[in-house]
């Protein structure tokens, strides 16, 4: 399976070991992916708060470059790009007037043909969960993880639609491949606050610590994530979201992909584990010692 | 400022029936905000509701009204995340994050309000760095954000841990493409002012 890859600019500062993780587990499960030459940022809420023809420009661009190399699916690990990509290719499709007016912005014409998938959709509905399951080394016995899917996996559903919108389970369906226990909770589709991260911190942390203690009460040791913005609110932000609030003990905030990796039986070295703020080592061990035993 | 209070201000700038603001919005947003019939399921779900001066299914009525004053002024308007969770339930397919952008879009041009000038900041920081490099430019676009903003001190204590976790890079990832995305930039403005 070959694969156009859009890193997008998360990827390459605050997200690097999102970066490495997926392309580490990417090559263990034989999905090859190429970079799409001299991508250009998607323009992510800014774009769309602030320019609705920039908003979908942006993501052509990309969408056009992939094109040009041959391709006819991108992958993309990051939820933000992955909803910007799929809204402005949803856009081009649905309404001429978009596609006409993409074409004059970028100076070049786009059908709208090219499919923007994201990590999960393929690793689930591409490779599957079954084959995936057989290529599990170090199963993480007993873990018992809640996935945290955010807004911008799910919504809107007939933008990205590889999930149910309300109640996904294609990453409790990887942590069961990977030998965890996906703990049942409420608020898998809930927002983080994403991008109001830094004009407005406070309410990121009064969202982060609603989603880390509901998730503690449902059980979970810790929480699996597939966005740059869900990981950074949750666990870059997890001391000051926790401040006051002595009830929830550390919980690690994880890529997906660096869970999955690690069952893979990849070393921790190259998942990219030390970027986390809490709990790296203390997780690795326990999937170590979990796949010894 | 509590309720009653806002409320008592609304009726100063009503369009009523003219629905001069409320066309605006749908022709912008792409949205039949008209069909709103005051469900308040948005208003239920919003994650961010209890940030905001005013929530979601009332903003809806308020276009309805015309009150464009009272919402273009709102904190409301720039404390939604856009996670879309309002459009993804509406029962009746109203695209109501996307009406947030256009209420967003419609405050910025209008330049009186200054209601939190924060996530305006920071929008307009970010995409001054895709401009020129193509690529978001996170050590230049948080400085650019704080000049803005003159938000100078939030998150500095969090910088040395950004460094050790590599992630912040202190220089910036240039696109190749970065000429073609400034020209891209330039020709999308044009296109908006046509809207």
């Amino acid at each position: 399976m070959k694969y156009a890859f859009f890193p997008g600019c998360s990827l390459e500062s605050t997200a690097w070991d999102f970066d490495k993780s997926t392309r580490a587990v990417c090559k263990a499960l034989d999905i090859e992916l190429a970079d799409i030459p001299d991508w250009v940022c998607c323009g992510s809420t800014p774009a769309h708060s602030s320019n609705a023809s920039l908003a979908v420009a942006l993501p052509v661009m990309n969408l056009q470059k992939a094109q040009a190399a041959g391709y006819s699916e991108v992958l993309t690990a990051c939820a933000s790009c992955y909803a910007r990509l799929r809204t402005a290719n949803h856009k081009v499709n649905e309404d001429s007037a978009e596609r006409e007016r993409a074409g004059r912005i970028t100076g070049k014409p786009y059908d709208g043909t090219l499919k923007v998938r994201h990590i999960l959709d393929v690793l689930v509905n591409d490779l599957g969960v079954r084959a995936i399951r057989k290529r599990i080394l170090k199963p993480i016995k007993g873990l018992r993880v809640a996935s945290y899917y955010g807004c911008l996996l799910s919504r809107p559903p007939e933008v990205v639609a590889f999930d149910d919108a309300e109640h996904p389970a294609c990453m409790d369906d990887l942590v069961k491949a990977a030998g965890g226990q996906a703990v049942d909770w409420p608020l898998k589709t809930e927002c983080c606050g994403a991008s109001l991260s830094i004009s407005k911190t406070g309410v990121v942390n009064r969202l982060g610590y609603r989603l880390l203690s509901m998730a503690h009460r449902a059980g979970a040791e810790c929480m699996v994530v597939a966005c740059p913005l869900c990981q950074l609110n949750l666990d870059f932000r997890q001391p000051e979201a926790r401040q006051g609030h002595a009830d929830i003990p550390d919980i690690p905030v994880i890529y997906i992909t660096q869970l999955l990796g690690l069952a893979l039986g990849i070393p921790k070295e190259a998942l990219g584990l030390e970027a986390l703020t809490i709990g790296a080592g203390q997780l690795s061990a326990r999937c170590a010692a979990a796949g010894r035993s | 400022m509590n309720a009653t209070q806002k409320n008592a201000a609304i009726p100063s700038s009503l369009e009523w029936a003219d629905g001069a603001l409320l066309a605006e919005v749908e022709r912008r947003s792409g949205a039949a905000v008209s069909t709103c019939f005051q469900c308040h399921k948005c208003s239920s779900g919003c994650p961010i509701a209890p940030d905001m001066d005013l929530l979601s299914s009332q903003i809806m009525r308020l276009i309805h009204l015309g009150a464009r004053n009272e919402i273009l002024d709102s904190e409301a308007i720039w404390a939604c995340a856009s996670c879309e969770a309002c459009t993804a339930r509406c029962p009746m397919g109203i695209d109501i994050a996307a009406v947030m952008d256009t209420l967003r879009m419609m405050a910025v041009e209008r330049k009186v309000s200054a209601s939190d000038a924060r996530t305006r900041s920071f929008n307009k920081a970010f995409l001054s760095s895709v401009r020129w490099h193509g690529r978001v430019f996170e050590a230049g676009m948080m400085t650019l954000y704080k000049l803005l903003s003159r938000d100078f001190f939030a998150d500095m204590d969090k910088v040395p841990r950004m460094l050790r976790k590599r992630k912040l890079a202190l220089l910036p990832h240039f696109s190749k493409s970065a000429k073609d995305v400034r020209n891209v930039f330039k020709r999308a403005e044009e296109e908006e002012k046509k809207r």
